[in-house]
């Protein structure tokens, strides 16, 4: 098994906001995150996919290939917007990196899985370069 | 749903590589010039990797704030600006970063106030880095 990781980058903004909450409470958790004008980052993507080389091409996937996957599938989304208004999975939920992670597994995954021997492996988003968050598939 | 959350802090601390029981020559053979009888330093890098349910309510694994203080109560306000050869962990043990990051994951994984400690990862240089995971 060979782990294969692609690197993308994205810039895109957003705020943390729970509409359950009063804003007191909003801003007592999330601080400056909350902020309703929001902020923004420059995210760091990294796409890991498992498999055996294939004994002709000597690929897990080609690389070319999933450049644009992730092109069209996550990064046509989330580059350049406003992560709370542009995303729909994110109009009821709080983009936080660990959800940001979790919906770009969900947005990559069907394509990956559909390709012949690769299977997703793991999504790492940096939203800065000291803060990632990991998602593995796990329930 | 489970997720990890992973930060990055930075720690600036001396060191000397050398046992007592070697000889100068022995430690020079072992340990090369981190054996230097003043010691060195290195600005180290802490990866600190959390694992656990994402919070329905928060849509966070850990709170980062909460994340700092833990690092800094008990990682950084005692191995910062310090020489690790002094502290009580490295009394009988080389402050390798070998067992600078096994010291760090056993001193942070109770000190969470959630999730459970993934890794850590600790970079000693640009060039080298060490790491523990929670399975040992």
């Amino acid at each position: 098994m060979v782990f294969l990781t692609r690197r993308a980058t994205f810039s895109a903004s957003h705020y943390y906001w729970n509409e359950a909450w009063s804003a007191e409470k909003n801003f007592e958790v999330f601080g400056r995150c909350a902020n309703r004008n929001g902020h923004g980052h420059n995210y760091t993507l990294e796409v890991t996919v498992a498999g055996e080389p294939d004994a002709v091409t000597g690929f897990v996937v080609d690389l070319k290939w999933l450049k644009d996957v992730i092109e069209r599938e996550v990064l046509s989304a989330y580059d350049h917007r406003h992560l709370n208004l542009d995303a729909p999975e994110f109009r009821h939920q709080i983009p936080t990196t660990e959800n940001l992670a979790a919906a770009a597994w969900k947005r990559l995954e069907p394509a990956i899985a559909a390709a012949k021997g690769a299977r997703l492996s793991r999504i790492r988003i940096y939203e800065t370069p000291e803060i990632f968050a990991e998602y593995r598939g796990e329930a | 749903m489970k997720a990890y959350f992973g930060r990055r802090y930075l720690l600036s601390a001396s060191h000397r590589l050398h046992r007592e029981d070697l000889t100068a020559e022995q430690n020079l053979a072992e340990y090369g010039k981190c054996s230097n009888p003043n010691g060195h330093g290195h600005n180290y890098v802490v990866e600190v990797l959390v694992g656990g349910a994402v919070n329905a309510e928060t849509g966070m694994v850990i709170d980062l704030v909460s994340l700092d203080n833990a690092v800094r109560d008990d990682i950084l306000d005692r191995f910062d600006h310090a020489n690790l050869n002094l502290d009580p962990l490295f009394e009988e043990r080389v402050p390798t970063t070998e067992n600078f990051s096994r010291a760090i994951f056993a001193l942070l994984k109770d000190a969470l106030p959630s999730g459970e400690l993934e890794h850590v990862r600790v970079e000693e240089t640009e060039n080298n880095f060490f790491e523990c995971f929670a399975e040992g």
